[in-house]
């Protein structure tokens, strides 16, 4: 579940950074965020597959549940990285003027 | 357990190997003529170094989620008994090294995708200047 979370945060990010009109919101970021730690849980799910087979695609409630948790907090964590990146180097400008002013 | 420190390693690594290639790339900027449409190697570069620390942040979240990861020396729940510990080592060869391989290798791929797209611009544009 989480992995299927990722990697539809991943997709949808990825969308988004090809029909952007310019690069000031620095989406490609959040995009390897996303595309690598979905290949990372891939192998971790192939791996863990192998070692429990067909019952790896009939988890327990409880667990997917959990899953379910882990997966949206981690797409917020990503969410929160590439938002402190993109407020530390500023490339509207925003922050800076903002300061400026006060 | 710890997998993602194999994939943490490798980022480590190329972070320094790609601020190294930056510099090169820097101080060569005004002697070697540099292809307008070739990708640098620095970018390339960084883009694996993206795709490693995202990875490594978000499966580093995932193991701090699960108890596996404490704030307190050993810092790894799998290091308290040296079962674990065997557990955990095992764990990294398999799995931490299958996921620093395949994230090399799709970086590797897209890399090869990127270069064949811009030199595809490069002689679509060349065409049309001929016509």
């Amino acid at each position: 579940m989480t992995l299927l979370i990722m990697v539809f945060a991943a997709v949808t990010v990825t969308v988004k950074w090809y029909t952007r009109k310019d690069d000031s919101m620095k989406l490609g970021i959040l995009c390897f965020l996303y595309w690598g730690a979905s290949i990372m849980w891939l192998v971790d799910a192939l791996f863990e597959y192998a070692e429990l087979r067909a019952d790896y695609f009939s988890p327990a409630l409880e667990d997917m549940v959990n899953d379910t948790f882990l997966g949206l907090s981690a797409v917020a964590f990503g969410l929160v990285i590439w938002l402190v990146r993109l407020l530390v180097t500023d490339p509207r400008g925003s922050v800076r003027r903002m300061l400026k002013q006060s | 357990m710890a997998c993602f420190l194999v994939s943490a390693a490798e980022a480590a690594i190329v972070t320094a190997v790609e601020k190294n290639a930056e510099k090169k790339e820097s101080q060569n900027e005004g002697h070697v003529e540099v292809k307008e449409t070739k990708i640098p190697l620095s970018r390339k570069l960084k883009w694996l170094t993206y795709l490693l620390w995202g990875g490594v942040a978000m499966l580093a979240f995932e193991h701090i989620w699960h108890g596996e990861v404490t704030p307190f020396f050993p810092f790894l729940t799998a290091m308290n008994s040296p079962e674990d510990t065997a557990e955990m080592l095992h764990e990294m060869a398999t799995a931490g090294v299958g996921m620093a391989v395949l994230l090399t290798g799709v970086w590797a791929g897209m890399c090869a995708v990127a270069d064949r797209i811009v030199k595809r611009a490069d002689n679509s544009k060349t065409e049309e200047e001929t016509i």
